[in-house]
């Protein structure tokens, strides 16, 4: 065991614990997880994911993540399904604000980490800005092979034929592929990876992102990664090219075409609204900074 | 050395007094009151009410205090007392969409009519120990409250099947199958599973869901909506012919919206796993929600695969005092097989020895 010495950075606004939650050694261990997962991208890395203060399946993979890169001078923004006012999101960034004391952005371009959960923000994010994914099942196989010892086997081989069969079924029954969110990504062109639950149109963003990509599993207890300007490439055929999809609408709040709309049920008469999923690049817009 | 019927008798008043004593525990701290069980452990009442079957807090927390706080126990009792009520009839279908909601929300639309609905929830409480309730102190202020919105909160469910997204389900007639009195037959149709389901274990339940989401069965679940509330329930009296109202229910339903199913005559459609639990409880009828679906792979041309999607697994295990009953009657005396037991055993072993010289 490493000797780990007082942290100066534990605060009273931490409440009695560490800077961040977490204990300088398992923000250590975690750390060499990042580093051996970022050396190996899409690689799925074990790691001793800890019990946190939030239930598992809620988001405690990225928050581990984000305890263990977050300092003091560090700027947060929390999203879930794009907007930074869905409760968990809220619930997440008043946990570090609580127990890291660090300041809290709504802001895509102002943030130095963001938490994200089923999004990738529609602004570009750039060199230096870190995107840590909630990731509920790490193993992009798990539909087709359930048992861990035989996809760890398939990934040592990088053998995914079960992925393509599966592609090319769903092209057979339905005429394409039916994965609308979660597609299977290669990185690198060698590891198969799970984008986590994003939707199908994000999937283009992870290809040669200037930021850092983590992946943080903590129920699963892995950890996988996407260096910046790394090929990302999302599974598909010659001939079916793979497809992101939105839906057909402009935004009814800024009028953006380009972003991906959530569907707000208005009436139980059919009613319908599409509304930007990204908050705060639809506030940028309706504020004309675009 | 003797064992005589006495002994035994003896012994076994000797340890009922014994559980008497240590059910009350230390006289100095006070005792609980069945107003205190329903009021500040709400929610293991209610699991005792929905797995003891019988929708009465009342009962329910008094047999939680009977039974020391173990909900399985307690469960087992409220089922033996349920059995010996009369059986007048059934009640009308309850209207779910008619709930006067305590709690109401969905995962698949950030808005919708009616609204998003936390309810008194420990989702977003960050789960650290509140040591402020460790000593009595005085009732939190009262919660701010808001006028409800007006509107009717349509289920999301009959939402996305005005739009044909959703399968429907065929409207029933018919008086439901009841397990309680014709016991489980198989196949079994889709009500008297959803019967089993719900009085069945919490974590029997529980776990096999979770084993549908992580590749033990072909799961693509999202949570359209869950609702906590009131409903009232209506029983036609054959003497009357129409529906009385015959008091109110407190539950907690989940709907969840699974991926498509289609074939050649019909197009794809979101298909429905259902839950539905007396009392507030809303894992369990998540839980209840995800192995319903799974077991409905048959009826949808999936293949089955996994043990959540094996009916006659499911069924025959998920209930606990039938489980609990089998796995603790070890205990029990076994002294007459095992005695023939070790006679076999001796045998085999000096035909082995005769054998291996």
């Amino acid at each position: 065991m490493d000797a780990v010495r007082p942290d100066p950075a534990r605060s009273a606004a931490a409440g009695g614990y560490n800077f961040a939650y977490l204990d300088e050694a398992t923000k250590r261990m975690i750390r060499r997880a990042l580093l051996k997962a970022l050396a190996i991208p899409g690689h799925q890395v074990p790691f001793g994911a800890r019990e946190m203060p939030l239930p598992y399946g809620w988001g405690t993979g990225g928050i581990q993540v984000t305890a263990s890169v977050i300092g003091p001078t560090d700027v947060l923004k929390v999203i879930d399904q794009g907007a930074d006012d869905t409760t968990n999101a809220v619930s997440i960034r008043r946990f570090f604000a609580r127990v890291a004391g660090v300041a809290t952005t709504e802001s895509t371009r102002a943030a130095t980490i963001i938490q994200t959960r089923h999004r990738i923000p529609e602004t570009p994010l750039s060199e230096g800005q870190i995107l840590v994914f909630q990731v509920p099942m790490p193993e992009p196989l798990f539909k087709l092979e359930p048992r861990v010892r035989e996809s760890t086997r398939l990934h040592a081989l990088a053998d995914y034929g079960l992925m393509q069969v599966k592609l090319y079924e769903d092209i057979v029954r339905y005429g394409e592929v039916a994965t609308s969110y979660n597609h299977p990504v290669m990185v690198a062109g060698r590891y198969l990876m799970s984008p986590s639950p994003i939707p199908a149109f994000d999937n283009p963003k992870l290809h040669m992102n200037p930021a850092i990509l983590l992946f943080g599993a903590g129920r699963e207890k892995r950890i996988y990664a996407v260096p910046p300007y790394t090929p990302v490439r999302s599974l598909d055929f010659e001939d079916h090219p793979f497809r992101p999809i939105r839906a057909p609408h402009a935004c009814a709040l800024c009028g953006s075409t380009e972003s991906y709309l959530d569907e707000v049920i208005v009436d139980d008469r059919g009613g319908r609204m599409h509304v930007c999923s990204d908050t705060d690049y639809c506030r940028e817009r309706r504020e004309g900074r675009r | 050395m003797y064992v005589a019927v006495k002994g035994g008798e003896r012994a076994i008043a000797h340890a009922h007094a014994w559980l008497a004593e240590i059910r009350r525990g230390d006289p100095a701290a006070p005792e609980v009151t069945l107003a205190q069980l329903m009021e500040q452990l709400g929610l293991a009442v209610d699991r005792v009410m929905a797995e003891g079957a019988c929708a009465d807090r009342e009962l329910a927390a008094l047999a939680l205090k009977q039974a020391r706080g173990d909900t399985t126990e307690a469960a087992f009792l409220l089922r033996a007392y349920r059995n010996t009520l009369p059986r007048f009839g059934a009640a009308e279908p309850v209207d779910t969409a008619a709930m006067r909601i305590e709690r109401r929300i969905s995962a698949t639309f950030k808005d919708l009519p009616g609204g998003q609905v936390l309810g008194p929830t420990f989702d977003y409480t960050h789960r650290l120990l509140d040591f402020s309730l460790a000593d009595p102190g005085p009732p939190p202020p009262p919660a701010p409250e808001a006028e409800p919105e007006g509107d009717a909160t349509p289920r999301v469910t009959d939402v996305l099947a005005e739009e044909g997204l959703m399968a429907r389900e065929p409207p029933g007639n018919e008086e439901p199958p009841d397990l309680t009195r014709e016991g489980l037959r198989l196949p079994a149709g889709r009500a008297l599973r959803l019967q089993a389901l719900a009085r069945g274990d919490e974590g029997f339940l529980v776990a096999l869901g979770y084993s549908t989401q992580r590749g033990y069965g072909n799961a693509h679940p999202f949570v359209g909506e869950i609702r906590v509330g009131e409903v009232a329930v209506e029983y036609i009296p054959p003497e009357l012919g129409f529906a009385i109202d015959i008091g109110d229910l407190l539950l907690t339903e989940c709907q969840m919206v699974n991926q498509f199913a289609g074939s050649a005559s019909a197009p794809p459609q979101f298909t429905r796993g259902y839950g539905l639990v007396p009392g507030r409880n809303e894992r369990k009828a998540m839980a209840m929600a995800l192995v319903d679906r799974a077991l409905r792979a048959e009826e949808l041309g999936e293949e089955k695969t996994a043990p959540a999607q094996d009916a006659e697994f499911v069924l025959y295990h998920c209930d606990n005092v039938e489980s609990t009953g089998f796995v603790e009657h070890l205990k029990l005396p076994h002294y007459v097989d095992f005695q023939s037991e070790l006679e076999k055993l001796r045998s085999l072993r000096a035909r082995w020895g005769q054998e291996g010289q």
